[in-house]
């Protein structure tokens, strides 16, 4: 379809990434953690564009994913088969506890509770001494591939985390397309219509909720596997705040604006020290700033407003 | 006189010390449209509210079908065949036309815990929808985003949603409201059509078209029920025509 093919097009370069210049160590690095977060970004945008819950506690997610993978690595469990599963599980299941309070309300409570929930994830993972508490954990060996050390070569990982970024977009975009997206979109835009024809959005919502959170739970252990150590400060508000920022510098015209928010911003985090040395902070806030400001549509609808100027 | 579809039994609202529905009793009998007139401000819109569930009452029942609905959720009385449509109208901008309709037409076929079909392309959707569509004369506007529709043809789709959810009964909020006197025309010959085939519930500002429309009318002032009867009765009541009928009305 013709409004795929900016998502198709960006994951083809993706993939072509490492042979057209990018294939170098620190730039799959980069690449791969890009994509990673790419993972969180599309599923908190399956949450934001989709059924518009912004939630500002998405980072627990990945969290728990990347915490599973620790736990299992502790027990001495490093099978991508069982770790995978147990991780977007765990993940969900956190998604289910907390969606079942948080979806009750809506709006500005629902971007605090949500935020209250990631915090007390947050904290918990601080106080798991056993597991580095504040300190974090360190992995001495990625997360095996049917008892192959495939995710420690770099090309491997890279396409590893283009092959999730793509089924988690695929999965997100059939959910939006399909009766049970038709009900979350409308009830997005107008619930009491949705209400006055015959359906409750909630556990449309809770669904969308936990879906949500497996595919953070998925972004969490490639993220643990990317860095090969995990600390508290993943799961921090300050990580989801990143998230809703890639989704929104992204735009909400689509799930592929969440995908490129996410390099870009991921693209500057790198860059700009380069150029600016230490206080390159100081450029990205108010850049950041400027981009809500500006960009209504995001990145994506950037082309849009751009036409829409040479018109006006 | 037939069983009743709809039935309201000593209805009680106050929103503070305000009484907006004092001890209201009526009902819609099959085929019939009963037409509740009354001023600004009677409670009238009030009223579907709590008929829908979208206000909760302080007391009273509302029996639809032969159901105690009262403690029933909007969405749930909704699927037992209680459609409105809005004073002020309420669809989905951002949707095109014949979607807002097969968004009805979703909520009375089958689950929508689908996940993978895309759902723009079911025919057991769409079809209906757009008989629905066609009912009220939208039907060339279904590719339409339904934002972009004129104020009267928004007031159409509203009709066309309602009918789309296969509803028993419809309740009607001011569904001429706004419109002009073209449109008037047109949508009281949709709802001439719509007579034949559901009982409604009418809320009408426009005095011609509940005269045209009804086969009875209540009188609702400050919340309360001051009468009920056929066209020509309630033409006459003295009562009546001191509340809220003008004299002009009546001539
Ligand atoms: N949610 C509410 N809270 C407080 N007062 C309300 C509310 N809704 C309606 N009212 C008041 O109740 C009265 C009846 O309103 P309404 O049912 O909209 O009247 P009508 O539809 O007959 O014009 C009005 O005085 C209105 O201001
Ligand atoms: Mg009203």
């Amino acid at each position: 379809m013709r409004r795929d093919l900016p998502a198709i097009a960006f994951l083809l370069l993706l993939a072509m990434a490492p042979f057209i210049g990018f294939g170098e160590g620190h730039q799959l690095t980069l690449l791969a953690r890009s994509m990673i977060f790419g993972i969180g970004a599309v599923s908190l945008a399956l949450l934001v564009g989709g059924a518009g819950l912004a939630s500002l506690g998405h980072a627990a997610m990945l969290g728990f994913g990347a915490y599973a993978v620790v736990v299992l690595d502790d027990a001495g469990i490093t099978s991508m088969a069982i770790v995978l599963p147990v991780a977007m599980l765990a993940a969900a299941g956190f998604a289910l506890l907390t969606g079942v309070i948080a979806i009750r309300t809506s709006g500005v409570h629902f971007i605090m509770i949500t935020l209250a929930f990631g915090q007390m994830a947050y904290f918990t993972a601080a106080s798991l001494s056993a597991y580095g508490g504040d300190d974090g954990y360190t992995l001495y060996g990625r997360t095996e591939v049917f008892g192959t050390r495939l995710l420690e070569n770099r090309l491997a990982f890279h396409y590893v985390c283009l092959g999730a970024l793509t089924f988690t977009w695929g999965l997100c975009r059939l959910l939006l397309a399909s009766r049970f997206g038709r009900v979350l979109r409308a009830a997005r835009e107008n619930e009491l219509r949705v209400q006055a024809v015959g359906f409750s959005p909630y556990p449309y919502r809770l669904v969308a909720y936990v879906i949500a959170g497996a595919l953070g739970g998925l972004a969490g252990v490639l993220l643990a596997n990317s860095a090969e150590f995990i600390a508290p400060s993943y799961l921090s508000w300050q990580r989801s705040g990143e998230l809703l920022f890639m989704v929104i510098l992204g735009g909400l015209g689509g799930l592929h604006g969440a995908m490129i928010g996410a390099l870009v911003f991921m693209g500057l985090e790198e860059w700009l020290p380069h150029l600016l040395g230490e206080h390159w902070r100081l450029v990205f806030g108010p850049l950041l700033i400027l981009s809500v400001l500006f960009l209504r549509g995001g990145l994506v609808g950037l082309p849009a407003s751009l036409r829409g100027i040479g018109r006006g | 006189m037939a069983e009743p579809l709809l039935e309201l039994r000593d209805l009680q609202k106050s929103f503070g010390g305000l009484r907006v529905t004092d001890g209201v009793s009526l009902d819609v009998v099959p085929g019939e449209i009963h037409a509740v007139i009354g001023p600004n401000g009677a409670g009238k819109t009030t009223l579907i509210n709590e008929i829908t569930g979208r206000l909760l009452l302080d007391a009273g029942r509302v029996i639809f079908g032969g159901e105690d609905v009262t403690h029933l959720s909007m969405a749930a009385r909704a699927r037992r065949g209680l459609a409105r449509s809005f004073q002020i109208t309420s669809i989905l901008p951002g949707f095109s036309v014949l979607e807002n309709a097969a968004l009805a037409v979703q909520a009375r076929h089958g689950s929508s815990f689908r996940f993978c079909r895309p759902v723009a392309g079911e025919a057991a959707l769409n079809g209906p929808a757009l008989a629905a569509l066609e009912a009220v004369g939208l039907g060339t506007r279904a590719a339409l985003p339904a934002g972009s529709l004129s104020h009267g043809e928004k007031r159409q789709l509203e009709l066309a949603i309602a009918l789309a959810t296969e509803p028993r009964l419809l309740l009607l909020d001011e569904p001429l409201a706004g419109a002009g006197p073209e449109e008037t025309t047109r949508l009281i010959e949709i709802l001439l059509r719509l007579k034949q085939q559901y009982a409604i519930l009418l809320i009408e500002h426009d005095m011609q078209a509940v005269f045209a429309l009804a086969d009875r009318v209540s009188v609702l002032v400050y919340g309360r029920l001051i009468a009920t009867g056929t066209v020509a009765e309630i033409r006459a009541d003295a009562a009546v025509r001191a509340a809220y009928l003008g004299e002009d009305e009546l001539a």
